[in-house]
């Protein structure tokens, strides 16, 4: 199909009811609410048959999406901040049931201070849940992504919860060209689910026993398993996808100008459009600097990533959320990357545009330029000058 | 009668358990086609060490709080797939998780109207966590939260009025039943899954552990609980009251209190005397209002 002009929401909630979900559950917050807004109105307009159930709260609409992939069919909800939050409970629940449920999470800041505006701190906290995280920058990934992540997720191999993250109101609320592709070429990529087991009084099953330390471990090892298996079926996922859309994806990671360059700016999501603008801007000038878009966050493909920057000397990580009181979780990986390497390239950790901040195309050819001068920690970048920053008072 | 048992033998609770009695009785009447949402507690733990399960039914167990939201999942899928006429979701589970944690979760699913059958065990207390006070816990009882001391003389606070939240939500079927009266909680749960929507069954199970009684006095005691008028059981279809089981006999509260642990300190001081006197009122009221003493 031709991209139409379209806006994010809109086009994620047509790609999730091509994947034709039999049970959406969700609860209103922003900047989630605009998607399963427009999947109610499809659901009212007769254009979608699934049950949509209007629950009280994050944690409910989780529940009904775990009871109702245990009862074997496909299920689609979506959240961000503190709904995602709330739903943590359920979602680590899920992933340990081994269901294949998938999210849009239109990632907000959490509160306090309250703050309805865009970083990713909220899907970062589910960090070590189990599920899936993958990371769009821009709408036309929010969908593909969004495809790729049932067919991951469901596969028999990995069957673990699955998270597309969108920068919430940068992709949600705007306006781009988008293609969002045609059923029969969706049915194609996705097959009706095939759920291993599900609850059928035709063959009564006992779903959610619970474990004593001599089987506990056991549980969450093939977790652990399932995600590392996860990394070569995302792989297929994306053959698989070029061949069916007749378009590419980038499933685990994209290298940006990464030939010969010597410094590599990394991060995720809607952020890696203006850095990508900085790369050329800076590439024009004579300046070898590349970027590395992380989209699979969970599993962490850390050895493609180790491969992507071994040759790097700078490497700048913009992190949009921060594990208070070590830094930049993703500058923290990127570092492990590189544990015990002979000659380990120098990594920068940022963090930026938390709350809504805008990261302008300056704040990132200033973060370069300080990087090339010294290795950041964990900097605040663009923070204010006129506020008193020390104490609580 | 079918000796067969949809929750079998092997689980591993106590001796003497309401819950797993009332359980078992209630799978009987409800028979094999039905899904179960079980949240975190007793009825859980005894009955589904990985890798052994007592149930002969599909069920599921995941978080505390949202049994009734699984349940409500379930029964979307069912109804999408077209299977919800042949098949009855069942939420089951502890007053804990069903008046206190899972209460905001239960309302929203009793709003929503499913067609799911909601069943509290209510034994009063949480008791897998080792007896601490719930909002059912009733009035004076001595829990590891709310112990009877020097200065205090056990929970202050009455028991919460679940039944009439349940009938708040419009549900068509309300009712209250005891382990104590297996036919008479046979029926409920028949009658209950014969209507469509959402139906809300309390049931009464001692838990000789909590209630600090000889286990095999429970089903005694479940039976003086009703006699007493402590806890009445009644039918409440469409918003009005329709049955509520007579007692022949009144019979004092001191009757049902005194064989337990948990409100032994009412019998250990004056203050406790002035206490028994309440707790009689209390039953009074319920005979009064559900008339419970057959006039004439």
């Amino acid at each position: 199909m031709a991209p139409r002009m379209i806006r994010g929401a809109q086009a994620v909630a047509e790609a999730a009811a091509l994947c034709r979900p039999q049970v959406i559950s969700a609860y209103p917050i922003t900047p989630q609410t605009v998607i399963v807004e427009e999947l109610a109105q499809m659901i009212a307009n007769g254009k979608l048959e699934a049950e949509f159930v209007n629950v009280e709260s994050e944690h409910s609409a989780a529940s009904v999406v775990l009871g109702a992939s245990a009862t074997g069919v496909r299920v689609y909800t979506a959240t961000s901040s503190q709904g995602l939050l709330l739903m943590s409970e359920v979602l680590y629940n899920i992933a340990g049931m081994r269901l294949p449920v998938v999210l849009t999470c239109a990632n907000r800041s959490v509160s306090a201070p309250l703050n309805i505006w865009n970083d990713q701190q909220d899907s970062i906290s589910l960090r070590d849940s189990g599920c899936l995280q993958f990371y769009a920058e821009n709408n036309q990934e929010a969908v593909d992504l969004l495809l790729l992540a049932y067919r991951v997720a469901e596969d028999h191999g990995v069957m673990l919860p699955a998270l597309v993250c969108v920068d919430g109101f940068l992709l949600p609320h705007a306006y781009e060209a988008v293609d969002v592709p045609e059923p029969k070429e969706v049915d194609a990529f996705l097959p009706p689910y095939q759920p291993l087991y599900r609850l059928d009084p035709d063959e009564p099953l006992t779903f959610g026993a619970y474990a004593e330390p001599d089987k506990y471990m056991e549980a969450r090892y093939m977790m652990q398993r399932a995600q590392e298996k996860a990394i070569s079926v995302i792989q297929e996922a994306g053959h698989s996808f070029e061949k069916v859309f007749g378009r590419p994806i980038s499933a685990l990671m994209e290298r940006y100008r990464m030939d010969d360059a010597s410094t590599a700016l990394v991060a995720m999501g809607s952020v890696i459009g203006t850095i990508k603008d900085v790369v050329d801007e800076l590439r024009s000038q004579g300046q070898r600097v590349g970027a590395l878009k992380i989209v699979t966050y969970r599993p962490f493909p850390k050895e493609l990533i180790y491969h992507a920057l071994k040759e790097m000397e700078n490497i700048i990580v913009l992190d949009k959320a921060v594990s208070l009181g070590s830094g930049g979780p993703l500058a923290t990986e990127i570092r492990a990357a590189f544990q015990g390497s002979p000659q380990p390239p120098r990594v920068s950790g940022v963090i930026a545009g938390l709350g809504g901040r805008d990261i302008t195309m300056d704040t990132i050819k200033r973060i370069i330029s300080q990087a090339q001068k010294e290795v950041m920690e964990a900097e605040f970048v663009d923070l204010r000058e006129d506020m008193e920053l020390e104490g609580v008072d | 009668m079918d000796t067969s048992h949809l929750f079998a033998s092997g689980h591993s609770a106590c001796p003497g358990c309401g819950q797993a009695i009332a359980a078992r009785l209630v799978l009987r009447a409800t028979g094999k086609d039905v899904i179960i949402a079980n949240p975190t507690g007793c009825l859980e733990i005894f009955s589904s060490n990985y890798t052994a399960s007592s149930w002969e039914v599909p069920w599921i167990h995941s978080l505390f709080e949202n049994a009734a939201p699984v349940a409500s999942g379930i029964e979307s899928a069912l109804k999408a797939t077209g299977r919800l006429d042949r098949i009855t979701v069942i939420a089951q589970g502890g007053d804990g998780a069903m008046a206190d944690i899972g209460l905001g979760a239960l309302s929203g699913t009793w709003e929503r109207g499913h067609d799911i059958l909601t069943i509290c065990y209510d034994n009063e207390a949480y008791m897998n966590t080792g007896i601490q006070r719930s909002g059912l816990t009733p009035y004076d009882a001595s829990t590891t939260t709310s112990p009877a001391g020097e200065v205090s003389l056990g929970n202050p606070r009455l028991k919460k009025d679940l039944p009439q939240i349940a009938v708040a939500h419009g549900l068509p079927y309300v009712a209250t039943a005891s382990v104590g009266y297996p036919q008479d909680l046979d029926r409920k749960v028949k009658k209950a899954v014969s209507i469509r929507g959402p139906k809300y069954i309390q049931i009464h199970v001692p838990c000789p552990l909590g209630w600090r009684h000889d286990s095999a006095l429970s089903i005694d005691i479940a039976r003086l609980a009703v006699q007493t008028g402590l806890f009445p059981i009644i039918e409440i279809e469409g918003g009005q009251l329709t049955s509520a089981r007579k007692i022949g006999k009144k019979r004092g509260v001191e009757e049902y209190l005194r064989p337990q642990g948990r409100f032994r300190h009412l019998f250990e001081s004056p203050a406790g005397q002035q206490e028994l006197k309440k707790i009689q009122e209390i039953a009074d009221r319920n005979i009064e209002r559900y008339a419970l003493i057959r006039a004439g």
